[in-house]
């Protein structure tokens, strides 16, 4: 689809480019073209999702310069030079995962698995913000933005409790290139 | 017990794919070549289409097709159904209207699909939509299914008069009515089960591909049951015959049975991609799937519990209209039938039972099975009688419910299910210890001090699961048999791979069905593959849903796996020149009893495959067996939940303070992932009490059509959920199990409304209690501060 979407005849494309998981990355893309697409289809970058159109299930939570935004809300185009974050750059390929994926596993914090790259996004996000000891009551609040339909969210809440305080242990936040 | 094997908190082996954004999911797939379909639907909720004029459309950018009702017409393909009959009172069969992919002359409800833009880009399809013109005549419409059978309602199709699809019943009329006229109280309650939309968090999404060299489609699906899809595709639709068409469900983001329906937008994607000759993806944004995913609920339905003095329960009747919407999703008939009188007995000996349903027509979406499929609303029904009961007669409810359990076993209701086992007072025990239940009246005291109401609510619930024995089923109007097939391939090398036809889209098949293989063949996890999910690879299944897939498609693993043993010890027996019959196997190795010769289960898959000690023998080389189970019965989980809230009196704010569930499954394979299944449903439970609800507005328009004005439920409308289990061993199917999926669906909103009412000390509170609900019967009710 990469070619297919901007090389339509008559359709008006622009140039961008970005930092994607440490790669510099760049593109012709039609200009409406919002981030989560960009990653998605020009990228094929597709751990990102698309659950929703109004910026409510949070299934496209990435990382722009340090930062948690919904991909789905942001045109491509604004984000010129930015630094991008996402689910495939969270850990390397065949490595260790990140102390908040390993959390998600061993507290059963997934089912279906859709929700569940926005939700390890924004759980890094959170540490960032609100550190390491995170209670019950702080994170579902700061879920707020992301819904799971799987899990009765109370797994997801262990995992993140879990996966922050081993953020701090495990000094694997540096991975999270924040 | 293996270290893999039943019974173990195994860590789920499909994690890594989903926790690194590698999973594989419908809207990741993108094939050679392919375009976008948009899909044009109606604004209106009912309107006479005179016309369609796709001429500017076609002529925009990138456009490949416009296509509509008639040129579906021209390639005669055909109509959705609904596949299971039911019969009315009178014996008349239901009244199904056709349903075709796109609207045929008339629109039926918002969001029915007009017609289909394929263009080279998703955009460009979306632009194009915006030219097509449609001349629509707007007739009068109605959503309100306690309207719909009334003189003067709009009429939906022709072939059913007064919006009436069926008129059903289920039980004794005449002895219920006896029943009924000996009780000593009478409890009564108008019941609105609200409309729900499931809401899976991956849109549905299909990709079609025609190869016009071999004349095979391919279909790449969010569906629950893939082989399902095929037949119906096949056999009804008449796309292509069955083994000229595969469908792939791949990684599927949640279902919870809306993902079980044949839907256009599939039919429509293969269709078009011969059209067009390209294969042609389509993916639904959330508030098209608002539009286009089949609802759940919508009962209006008037109920009446009959006791004797001493609160012994002597009949039950209940009155129920049942919303299908515009058209008969594929299992639509059965939801408020089938699935849903035949648990209107709960957990109680009630002698009497008499159920009347009339499922009728109204211009909104199709109504079909969401997680619990009738069982929530037959718990709701039962729960919340039995409880306003003891609480009319000033019983404890606890005590009222125990006083009326079933406990031998097996038991026959009234209504058709004959439960096979079960322990009810042992879970609501266990239930009342973990909740403390004892405490409960020091803890309102404190939370008065507070300001606040604290109200307590039981459901001691039952469903009827493992779906279900193909006889039973098919002797009630199901159009197909609800067996499960499974296949064991064991390689040279000892790994094995499972073929199954059951699908997971959450549930964790790859870890459980593995688990069941690493406990019979004593090889880790890790060495064992689940494959499901394509018509190519697995023959045929029936699929996930009805809490299913442990009770039936595991039971066909178990028959497959006795093959491979049995085969595997021939073998053996001729590595080991011993008789048969002398061969034992245990913890993955074969020995000859009273000796200690042995071989390890490597060594004889090996032998089976280069048939050296064999050959030219009677047993044939390989090692690959496969079955089909049926159930001999429905499998009975029941529990007991325990909700405790907190009412903010100011506000009508509920707050779920804490939440017990007090499960019985039968075996679990794996506690962790069975407790993250309760979790779920829990949560889709609370959601319907408290948030949820599709609202129609007069002229059948959706009002709550995207996740603004849908109140999903979020991390911060749910409690920290203690959950527990007790155990009775299934006896109707060799591994004990019962099921666990829909569970937390079922008790969930007759707990909390239970919980609610208790607070705030009226029962006239529909589902859901949103703070304006609840602030408003709080203002009728005895238990505000200033009327107090």
């Amino acid at each position: 689809m990469a070619a297919s979407l901007a090389a339509q005849k008559g359709a008006e494309t622009v140039a961008v480019s970005m930092t994607v998981n440490g790669k510099p990355v760049s593109g012709e893309i039609d200009p409406r073209t919002l981030l989560v697409q960009f990653l998605r289809e020009h990228l094929r970058l597709t751990g990102t999702h698309v659950g929703c159109d109004t910026s409510q299930c949070g299934a496209c939570v990435v990382h722009v310069n340090g930062m948690a935004i919904k991909s789905c809300t942001a045109l491509a185009l604004s984000l010129e030079g930015a630094d991008v974050l996402t689910i495939e750059g969270l850990a390397a390929p065949d490595g260790p995962l990140h102390p908040m994926q390993e959390a998600f596993r061993e507290n059963h914090g997934l089912q279906c698995g859709f929700c569940t790259p926005g939700m390890i996004m924004t759980a890094v996000d959170i540490v960032r913000r609100k550190g390491n000891e995170l209670d019950d009551r702080t994170i579902r609040e700061e879920l707020e933005g992301n819904i799971c339909r799987c899990t009765g969210y109370h797994n997801i809440v262990k995992a993140i409790a879990a996966g922050a305080r081993a953020m701090k242990s495990g000094g694997a936040t540096s991975q999270a290139a924040e | 017990m293996s270290a893999t094997g039943i019974g173990v908190a195994v860590r789920r082996k499909e994690d890594r794919r989903f926790i690194t954004g590698k999973g594989h999911y419908t809207d990741d797939i993108n094939r050679p070549g392919q375009a976008f379909a948009y899909f044009l639907r109606s604004p209106h909720a009912h309107a006479t289409i005179k016309s369609i004029d796709a001429k500017a459309a076609s002529a925009m950018p990138g456009v490949l097709a416009v296509l509509t009702g008639a040129e579906l017409a021209t390639d005669k393909i055909g109509n959705l159904i609904c596949g299971w009959m039911i019969h009315s009172k009178d014996g008349s069969p239901m009244k199904m209207a056709a349903h075709p992919a796109l609207a045929s002359g008339k629109a039926c409800h918002v969001g029915d699909a007009i017609a289909v833009i394929v263009a080279e880009t998703l955009a460009q399809a979306r632009d194009a939509a915006e030219k097509i013109k449609v001349d629509y005549a707007v007739l009068p419409a109605i959503a309100d299914p306690a309207a719909a059978q009334k003189p003067g309602a709009p009429k939906i199709h022709d072939v059913a008069p007064n919006n009436t699809i069926y008129q059903w019943s289920l039980g004794d009329a005449k002895a219920a009515d006896a029943a009924f006229k000996s009780a000593k109280h009478v409890t009564k309650l108008d019941i609105v089960n609200n409309r729900l939309v499931p809401n899976a968090i991956e849109p549905r999404a299909a990709i079609g591909e025609y190869d016009s060299g071999t004349g095979t489609f391919t279909l790449w699906n969010t569906t629950q049951n893939p082989h399902v899809a095929r037949l119906v595709i096949a056999a009804f639709v008449g796309m292509a015959p069955e083994h000229k068409l595969r469908v792939i469900a791949p990684d599927v983001g949640g279902g919870f049975g809306s993902k079980i329906f044949i839907y256009p937008e599939e039919v429509v994607a293969l269709w078009a991609s011969k059209r067009v000759g390209r294969p042609v993806k389509w993916v639904a944004d959330r508030s098209e799937a608002f539009l286009a995913d089949a609802h759940g609920r919508d009962h209006v339905t008037h109920a009446e519990m009959a006791f004797d003095g001493d609160g012994k329960i002597l009949g039950l009747r209940a009155k129920t209209v049942a919303n299908l919407g515009a058209y008969m999703s594929t299992f639509s008939s059965s939801v408020p039938t089938y699935l849903y009188a035949t648990l209107l007995s709960g957990q109680y000996e009630i002698p009497h039972i008499y159920c009347e349903v009339d499922a009728v027509y109204t211009n909104t979406v199709p109504v079909d099975a969401y997680r619990g499929a009738g069982r929530p609303e037959a718990t709701f029904v039962v729960e919340r009688l039995v409880e306003v009961g003891a609480r009319e007669l000033g019983q404890d409810p606890a005590d009222l419910r125990r006083k009326n359990f079933v406990n031998k076993f097996p038991h026959q209701t009234p209504v058709i299910m004959m439960y096979d086992a079960g322990d009810y007072n042992a879970s609501l025990k266990k239930a009342m210890e973990l909740a403390d239940y004892k405490g409960f009246a020091k803890r309102k005291r404190e939370s008065a001090r507070h300001g606040k109401l604290r109200g307590i609510g039981l459901s001691t619930y039952i469903e009827a699961c493992g779906i279900a024995p193909s006889q039973a089923v098919g002797s009630l109007g199901a159009g197909v048999g609800l067996w499960e097939s499974a296949e064991v391939r064991v390689n040279p090398t000892g790994s094995v791979e499972i073929l199954t036809g059951s699908h997971a889209h959450g549930q964790g098949h790859e870890t459980t069905f593995a688990q069941v293989v690493s406990e019979r063949l004593g090889i880790p996890i890790d060495d064992i593959s689940v494959v499901h999910g394509d018509t190519d690879k697995v023959q045929f299944g029936m699929g996930t849903y009805g809490s299913r897939s442990g009770a039936v498609g595991m039971s066909a693993l178990v028959k497959a796996l006795d093959k491979v043993e049995a085969k595997a010890k021939k073998v053996a027996a001729y590595m080991l020149e011993a008789a048969e019959g002398d061969i034992e196997f245990k913890d993955g190795k074969f020995s000859v009893a009273g000796t200690d010769k042995t071989a390890a289960w490597g060594d004889v898959t090996l032998n089976a495959y280069i048939a050296h000690k064999f050959s030219g023998q009677e047993l044939e080389p390989g090692l690959k067996e496969g079955a089909f189970y049926d159930p001999t019965n429905f499998t009975f989980p029941a529990g007991c939940h325990i909700c405790e809230v907190e009412v903010d009196t100011e506000t009508g704010t509920t707050e779920i303070v804490a939440w017990t569930a007090v499960d019985d499954f039968g075996i679990v394979i794996n506690p962790m992932i069975v407790e993250g299944q309760v979790h779920g449903g829990i949560a889709q439970g609370v959601g319907q009490a408290l948030c949820e609800g599709a609202v129609y507005d007069k002229e059948a328009q959706l009002v709550t059509g995207s996740f603004m004005d849908y109140c999903m439920p979020r991390a911060d409308n749910l409690p920290v959920l203690k959950v527990g289990t007790t155990v009775t061993k299934c006896p109707s199917n060799p591994l004990g199990i019962k099921g666990c999926g829909e569970a937390g669906a079922i008790a969930a909103p007759a707990a909390v409304i239970n919980a609610i009412t208790d607070a705030i000390g009226t029962e006239q509170l529909a589902m859901p209690a949103t703070p304006q609900a609840v602030w408003a019967a709080l203002q009728k009710s005895n238990k505000l501060p200033h009327a107090a």
